[in-house]
């Protein structure tokens, strides 16, 4: 236990606690770090040309994330409703091509909406003679790309709490006179908030720091925080402000993990009460 | 569920169909790519293996591929035994602290950008030069953690009263360890090497931050990465079909024997 725990201390906590540390230091004038004590590298993270990284990266993140989530709830839902010995058959093929390479699936999607790529062949086939359309190095190939890799994770978030949501609940709304719709979004939806919180927090998470589907599909136009780091330090040798950005994504991630983790606590809070525990 | 109508039970088939297009037409458009004569996605033009020769000669591939599988084997083989020595003694001892618990899955969650660029910084602030070795040192901590998670939770129905009755018979604590406690855990162990192994033969950003200058370190997605960044060629779709196939036969005999958390 304790060889384990010693290298996770040195590989680990120290190397993050560095981080850390580098973020209040200025940066050398050659580069390097000049050890004086600053708070300017968290200032610089709020400056209007940085903050709109931020912002940009978020909304891309965020768009990513609500797409995710209404097609990985659809096929979880689907997966669900399936006959329940087909069920692991679904889910393990929804799940296997998230075991593949990261870069392996970004670049099928270069291949797909590359100018000559199959998406450029099918237009052509059915008589589309124009122009190839641009859609590789746009901000769609870049969220096109996260949904990709980020789906399956969703779809098993999701599939938890439907699998095990009590069919006569549905019955019951039905019997009391309640349209599917109604149903839905009042029993059968409230019931796995915890599930899409989990599968939204996930690719929110991976998708905002993330900076190979940026490079990749955005052709480097596209700059979000991960990209950002990665200037940073390989680039710009300025390490102490991208120390202070990697926190500052740190703090993003936690406090989404913290607004999950509410939306879990009232949802459960609700599930009790809807499946007519007394401590409701 | 219950019973739904033919246009509900129409949809949803829909639903499933085109999710799953969704997620294997680009795979598929792929693998067929590396099989097509001219390489390119522009017209199919017969049935090759060239791509596969040429990758078979291609020398910088080829070193890059025995990187990965050192890097891979090294940090598995040092990952498997601290995960699993660490596993055993964290459920031994049930009163540990949600300190150790946090450190434990910690590399699990900590964002790969900065669990790289925090150990980039550190190896060089301690002049450490980087190379295959810090690839491997770096990969053991999120491997380690994986090894960890996935050999508790066969421990979670560990009966402990076996290994007290071996050390009551007079046992050594190792022969207790070899002879009782690791063959009930040996498919769980054998599960969590596999996941490490597939996990590091794809990682990506961390080897990349640790490798230091220079391509004697380059490992199969560096390769993969700087291939695709300085344009396509045809032998990308047959190296992507090769490490897909590699990936998914490890992780999914990783599965079995961990009975899975999905299928079960």
């Amino acid at each position: 236990m304790a060889p384990a725990l010693v290298w996770l201390t040195a590989l680990m906590v120290v190397p993050c606690a560095l981080v850390l540390a580098l973020a209040f230091f200025r940066r050398g004038i050659y580069g390097g770090i000049d050890y004086t004590f600053t708070l300017e590298n968290f200032g610089l993270v709020f400056d209007p040309l940085y903050a709109g990284i931020f912002l940009k990266s978020a909304r891309i993140a965020g768009t990513a994330t609500l797409i995710a989530v209404v097609i990985g709830y659809a096929a979880a839902y689907a997966i669900a409703a399936a006959p329940r010995r087909w069920q692991p058959v679904f889910l393990f093929f929804a799940v296997l091509p998230f075991w593949s390479n990261y870069l392996i699936r970004t670049y099928a999607w270069i291949v797909l909406l590359n100018r000559e790529g199959l998406i450029t062949q099918l237009l052509r086939w059915f008589g589309y003679t124009g122009e190839p359309p641009s859609m590789l190095y746009t901000e769609g190939a870049v969220i096109a790309g996260l949904v990709y890799n980020y789906l399956p994770f969703v779809i098993l978030a999701c599939y938890a709490p439907l699998s095990r949501l009590n069919p006569e609940l549905a019955e019951a709304s039905r019997d009391l006179g309640a349209s599917a719709a109604t149903t839905f979004r009042r029993v059968i939806l409230p019931l796995t908030v915890p599930g899409i919180a989990a599968g939204a927090v996930f690719v929110f998470v991976l998708s905002i720091g993330n900076f190979v589907t940026p490079a990749l599909l955005g052709g480097g136009r596209f700059q979000m925080i991960g990209n950002l780091v990665y200037d940073q330090f390989l680039t710009a040798n300025d390490w102490p402000f991208g120390a202070a950005l990697a926190m500052a994504l740190i703090a993003i991630m936690l406090l989404v993990l913290m607004a999950q983790a509410m939306a879990a606590n009232r949802a459960s809070g609700r599930a009790a009460q809807a499946a007519g525990g007394t401590d409701g | 569920m219950a019973e739904r109508s033919p246009t509900t039970r129409r949809t949803l088939w829909l639903v499933l169909t085109l999710v799953f297009a969704f997620l294997y037409i680009p795979i598929a458009v792929l693998v067929a790519l590396s099989f097509n004569e001219g390489g390119l996605p522009t017209a199919w033009s017969g049935f090759s293996l060239r791509w596969y020769v040429s990758l078979a000669h291609n020398s910088a591939i080829l070193s890059a591929a025995l990187n990965t599988l050192i890097v891979a084997l090294v940090s598995t083989a040092i990952a498997t035994l601290l995960g699993t020595l660490l596993a055993i003694g964290v459920e031994m001892r049930r009163q540990y602290g949600k300190g150790l618990e946090a450190l434990i899955f910690a590399p699990m969650i900590i964002p790969d950008i900065v669990l790289a660029i925090a150990l980039l910084s550190f190896f060089s602030m301690i002049n450490l030069t980087m190379g295959l070795h810090t690839i491997i040192l770096a990969h053991v901590v999120f491997n380690l953690a994986f090894v960890c998670s996935v050999v508790r939770a066969r421990l979670k129905s560990f009966d402990w009263s076996i290994v007290e009755a071996s050390a009551d018979l007079g046992a050594s604590a190792l022969t207790t360890f070899r002879r009782v406690t690791l063959p009930v855990i040996l498919p769980a162990v054998i599960a969590g090497a596999l996941l490490a192994f597939t996990l590091s033969v794809d990682e990506f950003i961390i080897a990349f931050f640790t490798a230091g200058a220079g391509r004697a370190s380059t490992t199969l997605p560096m390769q993969i990465y700087a291939m695709i960044r300085f344009g396509i060629t045809p032998e990308i779709n047959a190296l992507a079909t090769i490490v897909m196939a590699v990936s998914i036969t490890a992780l999914t005999l990783s599965q079995r024997l961990n009975r899975g958390i999905i299928g079960q």
